[in-house]
């Protein structure tokens, strides 16, 4: 029953790297990144926009990518867990995570880094009113978030702005 | 999850954006964040054979003072909203309600244009929008016409809206010196939606009298309603929490909530007493400030 409709070209930049595809137009980005690009630290959790696993970097804005099609992206430049740790250097979002132990299983762990990159880069002294309010669209099943928190605020204050500024 | 199939297109102009939809017609949806329609898709709400993605159409977005109005294009970000200074000073109401909607991710998508097209009774801007007598451009091939909030929302997800017409702008007027506008909201605790919020209005004269106020109210109807009984109340009246209070009880009269899992009509009914005399007060206290 499905109808064939054509493919739509795309042309984006992922963690740096320019990339062209033609994707069906109901491809998800998160599918994209995952299946065709091979980057699979991206997560899917709930697959309904509530958990945040699938977050990345949009044009530098945290965005669910499990509810962006593929040929949305076209144009845009896209960050993934992947793309934040440069010459085995860690981001310091992702070495606040390692210091502050702000994960258990793992799994919204990706999606929790991309979306305090974006809180960071837009508020590089957050509160910790602000920073729950910023991971409002992140679950954790494991860590109860304090240790998340507490993560985010080591990040903050380890580095200053200038150096979680991507 | 995947929606079902569908044929894509990402006009580049306005003009063929509308040609699209003529082209089209009903089987046609209209795609910006897509943080309303894509997991609708994803569900099978809705099966639209083709998606029109204005998403990234030149022109429509940014946040802009012309004389006395506020005009925001429709595919302006709720976070672009909520962080705008311009908005943040003029109407600390409208950035309140934007910072509210769903979460960081979803404030980085959505589109103020597609929030109000979209209509849900569980949307923000459409509660706020209306309590500011807020007006919307909205472009068919013909022209635009621009239609007030009261008639723009007409039902469940339905606007005045035909077919084949975008909404373009949305323009909200510049209280008076010596206004104050807020939003209060109690969210649902999972999904974030409204379970009932108000928006306010309050224009203080300098005398500490209230010369006029305006307050709608969500989750308690099919569309966002405004509180008339409670603007009646407040006009004229020097604003006390004792004036407001009072003015505030009658805030839901004239609604028609309807029970649902999560929270009864009576409750909802209560509740919205409650948040309009809290949209009100903040709205008062901007107002004196």
């Amino acid at each position: 029953m499905t109808e064939n409709f054509p493919p739509v070209p795309i042309a984006l930049t992922v963690n740096g790297r320019k990339q062209e595809a033609r994707v069906e137009p109901r491809t998800l980005l998160v599918y994209f990144l995952r299946d065709e690009l091979r980057l699979t630290g991206t997560h899917v959790g709930c697959d309904t926009t509530q958990c945040g696993a699938c977050t990345i970097l949009m044009n530098g804005r945290a965005v669910k990518s499990c509810t962006v099609l593929a040929a949305q992206a076209n144009g845009a430049e896209v960050t993934t867990i992947e793309g934040l740790a440069h010459d085995g250097k860690l981001h310091p979002v992702q070495q606040g995570f390692y210091e502050k132990h702000g994960l258990q299983c793992g799994y919204c762990t990706p999606g929790m880094v991309m979306t305090a990159v974006h809180l960071l880069d837009t508020n590089p002294h957050p509160t910790e009113e602000e920073i729950r309010h910023a991971l409002e669209g992140n679950l954790c099943r494991c860590t109860g978030y304090v240790n998340i928190i507490e993560s985010i605020r080591w990040a903050a204050e380890k580095f200053g702005e200038k150096d979680v500024s991507r | 999850m995947f929606p079902a199939s569908f044929g894509y297109f990402a006009p580049r102009s306005l003009d063929e954006a509308l040609d699209l939809l003529v082209a089209h017609g009903e089987n046609a949806k209209l795609l910006a964040g897509g943080h309303s329609l894509l997991p609708a898709m994803k569900l099978r709400l809705a099966s639209p054979r083709y998606l029109i993605d204005i998403g990234q159409l030149p022109g429509l977005r940014g946040i802009k003072q012309d004389d006395a109005t506020v005009v925001i294009g429709a595919l302006t970000l709720h976070a672009e909203i909520a962080a705008s200074p311009l908005v943040r000073r003029l109407l600390p109401g409208l950035a309140e309600a934007a910072s509210v909607i769903g979460d960081l991710q979803v404030r980085n998508r959505g589109t103020i244009g597609g929030s109000v097209a979209h209509a849900d009774p569980g949307a923000d801007f459409p509660v706020i929008l209306s309590a500011l007598g807020a007006s919307f451009v909205i472009q068919g091939r013909a022209g635009a016409r621009i239609v007030g909030a009261g008639e723009f929302f007409v039902d469940f997800f339905t606007t005045a809206l035909a077919h084949d017409e975008i909404v373009t702008e949305i323009r909200v007027p510049l209280p008076p010196t010596g206004s104050g506008t807020a939003y209060a909201k109690l969210p649902h605790p999972a999904s974030g939606y409204v379970v009932v919020s108000a928006g306010a209005l309050v224009v203080r004269e300098s005398s500490g009298r209230c010369r006029s106020a305006s307050v709608a109210l969500g989750g308690i109807d099919n569309r966002p309603v405004r509180a008339e009984a409670t603007e009646t109340a407040l006009a004229g009246v020097p604003l006390t929490a004792e004036s407001i209070e009072r003015a505030a009880a009658s805030a839901a009269e004239g609604a028609h909530p309807m029970d649902d899992e999560y929270a009864s009509a009576e409750y909802k009914r209560r509740v919205a007493v409650v948040y309009a005399r809290r949209a009100l007060e903040e709205a008062a206290r901007r107002a004196a400030a």
